[in-house]
């Protein structure tokens, strides 16, 4: 089912798993506190017009774990290698929660690499008085259920029969988002006011009922991000890209045809 | 008028032979200088000190924050607050101060507050200062920071003893999702706040605002000096703010020896101050005690101006007469204050029994004149006693 | 042995049923609950109690460290050691512990430790804990910078301690230019240290290790656990470092209750023994385990007993693992004589107050110990000690 190539890639020592496919465009979808489930409908579907690749960051998921990561500005620095190392040009970025935070990361030190930017119910500002849903805090089956509208996806979640390296992997992603945005929660107080520095299309999708990060930051990010585009996708929460995989797909797709071809 | 015993507890025992190879008493003077058995010896003594004094009628006992120097041996003025909480009776305890801005959690300073003035019943005073520039060095604190933490964590700790918790702060320096602060002080709304300073205009312009109208203490320097600076506290609630500062809101700290008769006060008071002033005070000359950013520029050229005359070589004679130190019979001090109190109306005297090599007994002897000889007529001192601020402020021009 | 009488000073007038609207008494728990004259009342009367300690012949009394919960009002034990400093003439004052490496500076601790070394002439004892989970959300302390962070600070203070200044510290996580503390502690090299734990191997093999041999105190667990880990300690210091530990630096911590007869002490203290550990101590699993604070062996390990001194307590299963002791003097002092005879521990620190027990029943309890319990457990020695070898062969 999976039309996808799943390798390890070494960056200056650092070894990342890397899934990749498709043809087109590169884009590199960034992922969230959670790792990557695997190779979901939403990646297959843009690997249709896309040469998608969708690594676990260094720390996460089956990547190694260096000892000189910090901080989510080493995160944005191990990419900025990466796509040297590569050497991918027109990339889109496309991150999700943290992955969001961390794409604009990214983009504010170096956007010559890269053709456009889609934020998907990212963290990485504060708007006062809003916090982040505590991820921490909450009991990890309460966090399952949150993330979604439809309780069905969070009772298969959790209903599964997980590996021990399955469940290793959770333990260590929560670490590692632990480690990236404990304090301050999530966010960068350094971030908002260099965020001018972003030239390239940028695009913001939310979901209408994401319960983790409130809706509000969408039209921050809109505001806050000339010429940005705001979207907001019904009946979904968190990770639109699972909830409400095809109308995600079509507005990601749509949005890089007509505005960052 | 309240009268305190203030206490420095400096490391009376220093050899002073550090001065062949050490410029100072402060951050760089190793400390094998310190002898953990005369540690023990002078805390405990300085502890009886204030202790005494409370018991003799004081209306309360100071201690103060400085870090890694043998001119302060309170690092942490907590722990002594904290030692003197079972054992002052009624007397008022004020920490004057603790450097909250210096911390990456003034929260922690928060909750020992708030701990001692349950434990005391509310006889806590919180003195709220920037911390002399020295600290800055010691805490790898940025200086260029200095006022913008000490206004920021200064609205955390309200907010925390005040407001509800849980709840986020979301400042520029300090950023705590959850604020929720167990034990909350016994005073309400919170202890008072005082804050002690060199004559730094910000300090005086944040503490005289209406939303605070905290009690500026003005620590020892010439009289005239003292004099202009508690006058430009008043005139900054009069001119910026638009209301009369009460005394309360005014006060002022000086050493202050007694004896039988003037000669002998200043013989047995003058090796002691004079090592005091001379060595173990921050000397303002000295980078360390003003790093870059530290003060407005405005500000340093004002505290140059007044501090060039703290600077080294003192004697007792020339302190006298400018009105940094009270010496004398208990007449002659009592005169003294009385006369103070009627130029600058402070409501609070903070009186420092012991200084610099002060031995104990002479400590003790100090104290007791003093609360038997001086005090009592000074704690009758009310406004009706000071000619007030305009004349003052005239008188002064 | 030396008997240290134990303080947690719980905010004991905490309105249940609202305690009980709130997922725990820790963190979130609205400080509106505390009503700040019935802290101070607290307070005082606690401090009665860790002095008539000392009056009673206690070798020590001991509080600790507990940030934003009604469950521990001490978010600073250096405000108690110091309060007590000079109210207590004998006995060793112990923070166990302070949470040397939440701060971003760990000195002002050490600067507060040599102060109270240096006015109670030498009488501190300085535990050294990471703090529990709930700190992290408090404290806003990274938790997966925990245990690294816990050594570093470790590092400096013992540095900022025994070697002269001005020095730079150039840690990871720590740097200072200048380190010069003054004062310095009484105590010679510095007062002693001792790590209090819920069972861990991490600490154990820390505080084992020949640099340190910090004492080792085990608190809140079934006594088969206590024996396990006091006996990795002696055995971690065998194989792993190839010394024989000392008695000295083995302790156990307990909750006790003592009164007339078994009955009597059991329906006396099973209401207040309850709400410790029901009401106050309950913790949900991811606020005492954040993310990071245990490795990942160990949180598989903790999550699969997640229940274990949580949730639901009573006092029959407490007392009958041995994690509280409860009885008439004689169930207590032979209960005591017992569990030295196998594991030796020459530290027993007593939780003497618990919960929301009265200050009439605390006293009589206390009365009742250092008069009955203490004149024979003060005594014993290693002689009194099985041995170490018997015991790992006897659990195996």
């Amino acid at each position: 089912m999976a039309d996808c190539t799943e390798s390890k890639i070494d960056i200056r020592g650092c070894k990342i798993h890397m899934r990749r496919g498709g043809t087109g465009d590169p884009a590199l979808f960034l992922h969230g506190a959670g790792g990557i489930p695997g190779w979901i409908p939403a990646f297959q579907s843009l690997s249709e017009s896309l040469d998608l690749m969708v690594p676990d960051h260094p720390t996460y998921g089956l990547s190694d774990e260096p000892e000189w990561l910090d901080d989510m500005n080493d995160l944005a620095m191990f990419y900025l290698d990466m796509l040297d190392e590569l050497d991918l040009n027109g990339v889109h970025l496309i991150g999700n929660s943290l992955g969001g935070w961390l794409a604009m990361e990214i983009a504010v030190r170096s956007s010559t690499r890269i053709k456009s930017l889609t934020l998907v119910g990212s963290a990485g500002i504060r708007i006062k008085g809003k916090p982040i849903v505590d991820i921490f805090m909450m009991d990890p089956d309460d966090l399952v259920r949150e993330l979604f509208v439809d309780q069905t996806i969070a009772e298969n979640i959790l209903g599964m029969n997980l590996t021990e390296e399955q469940t290793d992997i959770q333990l260590r992603n929560r670490v590692s988002t632990a480690r990236l945005g404990w304090q301050p929660r999530l966010f960068n107080p350094n971030l908002r006011k260099w965020l001018h520095r972003i030239k390239v299309p940028t695009h913001v999708i939310w979901g209408d009922t994401d319960r983790i990060i409130d809706p509000v930051y969408a039209a921050e990010f809109g505001k806050v991000i000339a010429g940005s585009q705001v979207t907001m996708i019904e009946k979904a929460g968190h990770l639109p890209h699972i909830e409400q995989a095809e109308t995600f797909v079509k507005a990601v797709s749509g949005f890089i045809q007509s505005k960052a071809a | 008028m309240k009268v305190f015993a203030f206490h420095l507890m400096p490391y009376a025992a220093l050899d002073m032979s550090y001065a062949e190879k050490y410029s100072s008493v402060w951050l760089k003077l190793p400390n094998s200088y310190f002898d953990p058995k005369i540690g023990y010896e002078l805390y405990n003594r300085y502890l009886d000190e204030l202790e005494l004094a409370a018991e003799l009628g004081f209306d309360g006992v100071c201690v103060n924050e400085h870090h890694q120097n043998a001119y302060g041996l309170m690092p942490s003025p907590v722990v002594m607050a904290s030692a003197l909480a079972g054992r002052t009776g009624d007397a008022k305890i004020a920490i004057l101060g603790n450097a909250f801005g210096l911390r990456e959690h003034p929260l922690t300073l928060a909750e020992e507050h708030a701990m001692i003035d349950c434990i005391t019943g509310g006889r806590l005073i919180t003195g709220m200062v920037r911390g002399v520039g020295c600290e800055y060095f010691s805490m790898g604190a940025n200086p260029a920071y200095s006022l913008e933490r000490h206004i920021e964590a200064h609205d955390l700790v309200i907010r925390a003893w005040t407001e509800e918790g849980p709840f986020a702060f979301e400042g520029k320096h300090y950023h705590f999702e959850y604020v929720n602060t167990w034990p909350r002080p016994y005073q309400q709304p919170h202890p008072p706040i005082w804050c002690p300073s060199q004559g730094s205009s910000e300090t005086i312009k944040w503490a005289a605002h209406p939303d605070r109208k905290y009690t500026y203490l003005q620590t020892y320097s010439a009289f005239d000096s003292v004099l202009r600076y508690l006058n430009s506290y008043r005139a900054a609630a009069r001119d910026l703010y638009g209301y009369a500062a009460t005394s309360k809101q005014i006060a002022w700290c000086t050493p202050a020896y007694v004896a039988d008769t003037d000669a002998q006060a200043i013989d047995e008071a003058r090796p002691h101050i004079q090592t005091m002033f001379n060595k173990l005070l921050p000397k303002i000359s000295q980078s360390m005690f003003v790093p870059p950013g530290y003060m407005s520029n405005e500000s340093m050229k004002q505290i140059f101006a007044h501090k060039a005359t703290l600077r080294g070589g003192q004697t007792i004679e020339d302190m006298i007469a400018r009105g940094v130190i009270a010496v004398g019979s208990p007449d002659t001090v009592r005169s003294i204050l009385i006369e103070r109190h009627r130029q600058a109306g402070f409501d609070h005297l903070l009186l420092m029994p012991q200084f610099g090599t002060m031995p104990g007994e002479l400590a003790e002897k100090n104290i007791r004149l003093l609360a038997a000889e001086v005090i009592p007529a000074l704690q009758t001192l009310n406004d009706d006693d000071y000619i007030g601020f305009e004349p003052a402020a005239a008188a002064a021009e | 042995m030396n008997v240290f009488m134990f303080h947690l000073m719980p905010y004991a007038a905490l309105d249940m049923k609202e305690r009980d609207k709130h997922p725990s008494a820790w963190v979130t728990l609205p400080n509106k609950l505390f009503d700040p004259k019935i802290g101070h009342e607290l307070y005082n009367r606690y401090l009665d109690e860790l002095e008539l300690a000392d009056e009673l012949g206690f070798d020590g009394v001991s509080v600790n460290e507990h940030h934003q919960n009604a469950y521990g009002l001490m978010p600073s034990p250096v405000v108690m050691a110091a309060s007590l400093a000079r109210r207590t003439s004998n006995c060793k004052i112990a923070i166990l512990g302070n949470a040397f490496a939440l701060r971003e500076h760990p000195l002002t601790l050490a600067e507060e430790h040599a102060m109270i070394d240096c006015i109670t002439g030498g009488r501190l004892i300085t535990g050294f804990v990471r703090g529990i989970g709930a700190e992290f959300y408090s404290m806003a302390a990274n938790p997966t910078l925990s245990h690294e962070r816990h050594m570093e600070a470790h590092d400096l203070i013992i540095r900022a301690w025994t070697e002269e200044g001005p020095f730079a510290f150039e840690g990871k996580h720590y740097h200072f230019e200048y380190v010069n503390m003054w004062p310095r502690p009484y105590q010679d090299p510095h007062p002693p240290i001792w790590c209090p734990s819920l069972g861990s191997t991490e600490t154990i093999e820390w505080a084992a290790h020949p640099d340190r041999k910090y004492v080792y105190a085990q608190n809140y667990s079934p006594f088969t656990n206590v024996c396990k880990f006091l006996d990795q300690y002696r055995s971690t210091a065998q194989d792993m470092y190839g010394y024989e530990a000392s008695s000295s630096q083995i302790g156990w911590t307990a909750p006790v209750y003592v009164a007339d007869t078994d009955e009597q002490a059991v329906a006396e203290a099973t209401e207040h023994m309850e709400a410790l550990f029901n009401k106050f101590l309950y913790l949900p699993f991811e606020t005492l385990f954040p993310p990071g604070y245990l490795t990942a062996q160990s949180y598989k390990r903790v999550a699969s007993h997640k229940r274990g001194i949580m949730g639901s307590q009573t006092m029959e299963a407490l007392i009958e693992n041995g994690v509280v002791i409860v009885g008439s003097p004689d169930t207590v002092r032979k209960k005591l004589i017992e569990c030295h005879e196998v594991l030796g521990f020459s530290t027993f620190v007593a939780l003497m107050h618990f919960g929301t027990l009265p200050a009439d029943k605390t006293e009589r309890s206390m009365r009742l110990f250092a008069e009955e319990v203490l004149p024979a457990i003060q005594p014993l020695s290693d002689r009194e000690y099985r041995g170490f070898e018997p015991a790992s062969a006897a659990a195996e």
